[in-house]
């Protein structure tokens, strides 16, 4: 805050002196008057002291709060202001286009600027890139742009989200596997469950590779809601997938979900009911949050 | 007659491998040029059968002459008449050479070991000690494990030292698995281990000339028994964990976030003193057992001239600070080297890693290992985020574990080569 008045303090300061130093060269060889040779001197020491930088103490900084850190205006792109917010238009995104077959993740933000909006709330836009995860790395980028906004109420709610990517409908190649997978198990008898995937070791079947996707997919819908500039979210593991009865057509799954939170490091533990079908796209019915084994010092049996 | 002759010939042919049994080597300390011309002439007589291994050239070096058997008294005696002292290096060469012999097949027995180490798999504390005694065996010249001390359960902490002498020498210090659940950051170290011990045998730059001037300090492990912990079931309360496995004043909450615990801003923004969370910074600075056997040795070492550490996930190359968001003194310097190595990273497998310091890039912490390393004076400090960005996270793919390794080690490589080439 002091550094911002002393700022335009200074850049006030600066402008009046180039007046007085412009009328004096514009004056005659007259006598400037007391005030003007006044002026004159304070210009000339105070032009001399902002070409002199005073050396700054060599002591440890003062730590900064990340209230204060989050300024309004350009923002760069690599450090995690932009990043977090990339990261909701993201949920958003697979909230959208998610599927067994399709989770976008980001690859870069490209441009980021922020500002505070009239309600009380602060307002990203975003220019940046996400690929998707289903297509290995070898996938294409697509560009997106976003306009992110965390309202600033009393109690939390949920960001709003307006998204536009490039080329979204053209990379519709997944409709087959989806089908596929669809008749696979929408038949009764399919009664899919499992645990820990990937497992400790990072293994994942190619089997449980569309459930893990859909419950990312299923996630986002948890993490969209759940964020705010101060949260940065990311599935780590699908704890349990449960094929429940099949309903009007949709698959019915069970999911644990284990969220990792990278500002507080916690792990977040949901458990939640979604419906998919290639033509409904992902649905979360209901959604549960789980506490963690409760500081248990011995293995469960 | 002729018979005789093959079957002499036969087994001179088999028992062609010269021996030296008797055979002894001298070493001369020629103490005038009159001797040295004198041990000048001893080398072109050609049929003395003396072997010159170092070359009379003047007095400030010694002469080392292997004399066999047959001539020794006779060569001893002509030293002592001319006055030339002498003494005696290698008492039997022979017996030298049937031990050196043995040595290289234990030796080439123990790497076999080595190479059967299977650098694409997460193994356990156990495994990963036993490696470590393998690999000082092999590599028993360059490497000493020394133990820095006890963890909060009582386990060994181990840091691999590789040097090839002198006297605390400037020294760059490299951890991995301060934080548990990281397993990446663990495999990552054990694989370097291996590649600098290999790079070093196998002369491969630049190694060799860092290892010529500077010590590399590696612990592979930081907080073995959180390590032991997330091996203990898959449940996710296991696998998880991040912290020290320490009591804490609640009951029900164990362990601090080592990575939050040190003498740098202690107690200041992103970190937690509630002991159930998973960035609990513990008491007070240094509580840890964990971080003050490191903070100790390398305080009481006093030349360390980088300090790293490895961690996951975010794909990301910061240096310091972490609990604030001013530029560090160094900043330019520090942001241009992590740039330079986090191309040579890319230059592997076209990963891409971000740079920046700690607080803008991943979030605020205080009490950070690096921080504290840069607040005493180790300017080249940087943390390491490892792959991924998110897709697998923790539980990354062991599949991914070399090639993870192996672009670490470019930067790293490029990284030691800068702080070789600019001493402070």
């Amino acid at each position: 805050m002091l550094c911002a008045h002393w700022s335009r303090l200074r850049r006030v300061s600066s402008r009046s002196c180039c007046a007085t130093a412009l009328r004096s060269t514009h004056s005659s060889t007259r006598l400037s008057s007391s005030p003007e040779r006044i002026m004159k001197t304070f210009c000339s020491v105070w032009l001399l002291l902002s070409v002199v930088e005073l050396s700054p103490a060599q002591e440890p900084p003062l730590p900064e709060t990340a209230e204060d850190m989050a300024s309004t205006g350009d923002l760069e792109p690599t450090h995690y202001p932009a990043r977090r917010a990339a990261q909701v238009a993201l949920h958003y995104l697979n909230t959208r286009h998610g599927s067994p077959f399709r989770v976008f993740g980001l690859q870069q933000v490209h441009k980021a600027s922020a500002e505070d909006v009239e309600a009380g709330g602060r307002k990203y836009k975003l220019d940046f890139s996400v690929t998707d995860w289903a297509s290995g790395s070898a996938g294409p980028a697509l560009r997106c742009s976003a306009d992110v906004l965390f309202p600033r109420t009393e109690r939390h709610s949920a960001p709003d989200v307006k998204l536009r990517c490039e080329a979204l409908q053209q990379i519709n190649r997944t409709v087959q596997e989806e089908e596929a997978f669809y008749q696979k198990h929408i038949p009764p008898d399919s009664a899919v469950s499992a645990r820990d995937i990937p497992d400790s070791y990072g293994n994942m079947s190619e089997e449980m590779q569309p459930f893990w996707r859909l419950a990312r997919v299923a996630a986002s819908f948890i993490m969209l809601r759940e964020s705010s500039e101060n949260t940065e979210f990311n599935m780590v593991q699908m704890a349990s997938v449960t094929q429940q009865e099949s309903s009007e057509e949709q698959l019915m799954l069970e999911f644990v979900v284990l969220l990792h939170d990278l500002p507080s490091q916690e792990i977040v533990q949901w458990k939640l009911l979604a419906s998919w079908s290639p033509d409904r796209g992902v649905r979360v019915l209901q959604t549960e949050w789980q506490p963690r084994c409760p500081h248990a010092t011995k293995p469960p049996n | 007659m002729t018979l005789y002759l093959a079957v002499f010939a036969l087994l001179a042919a088999v028992h062609c491998e010269v021996l030296f049994n008797g055979d002894q080597v001298l070493r001369i300390h020629a103490e005038s040029e009159n001797h040295i011309q004198i041990l000048k002439k001893l080398e072109r007589d050609v049929d003395s059968g003396l072997d010159f291994w170092t070359h009379a050239v003047s007095t400030e070096q010694p002469v080392d002459i292997r004399v066999p058997h047959s001539s020794l008294y006779a060569v001893k005696d002509f030293l002592k008449k001319n006055n030339i002292p002498f003494t005696v290096i290698i008492n039997n060469v022979q017996e030298l050479l049937v031990r050196e012999r043995e040595e290289m097949v234990r030796n080439a027995e123990v790497e076999r070991q080595t190479r059967r180490f299977n650098f694409a798999a997460y193994h356990d504390l156990e495994t990963i000690y036993n490696f470590m005694d393998t690999l000082v065996a092999s590599h028993s010249k360059l490497i000493t494990k020394v133990n820095i001390g006890s963890t909060y359960e009582n386990r060994p902490m181990y840091v691999l030292k590789f040097s090839t002498g002198g006297e605390k020498r400037p020294a760059i210090w490299i951890d991995a698995g301060i934080h548990a659940r990281e397993w990446i950051s663990h495999a990552t170290a054990v694989w370097l281990a291996d590649q600098i011990a290999t790079d070093f045998k196998e002369n491969r730059a630049p190694v060799p000339s860092i290892l010529s001037k500077m010590d590399i300090y590696l612990m592979i492990v930081a907080n073995p028994d959180g390590y032991v912990f997330t091996h203990r079931s898959p449940n996710e309360f296991y696998r998880f964990w991040r912290k020290s496995r320490s009591v804490t004043s609640n009951p029900k909450c164990h362990g601090v976030d080592l990575n939050r615990n040190w003498d740098a801003e202690f107690g200041g923004p992103g970190a937690s003193d509630d002991p159930c969370t998973e960035d609990y910074r513990g008491p007070s600075a240094q509580s840890e057992t964990e971080v003050k056997n490191i903070a100790d040795l390398i305080m009481n070492h006093g030349n360390f001239k980088s300090f790293m550490t490895l961690h996951s996930y975010m794909q990301l190359l910061m240096y310091p600070y972490g609990y604030s968001g001013t530029d560090a003194p160094d900043q330019t310097e520090l942001h241009d080297v992590a740039s330079q190595a986090s191309k040579a990273l890319n230059s592997w497998h076209g990963t891409v890693y971000k740079v920046g310091s700690i607080f803008h890039t991943i979030e605020p912490a205080s009490g950070a290992s690096v921080d504290w390393a840069y607040q005493r004076g180790i300017k080249y400090s940087f943390a390491f985020e490892l792959r991924d960005t998110g897709k697998y996270g923790f539980l990354l793919p062991a599949d991914q574990i070399v090639s993870t390794a192996r672009e670490t080690w470019y930067a790293l490589r490029y990284i030691m080569q800068y702080v070789c080439d600019h001493p402070y």
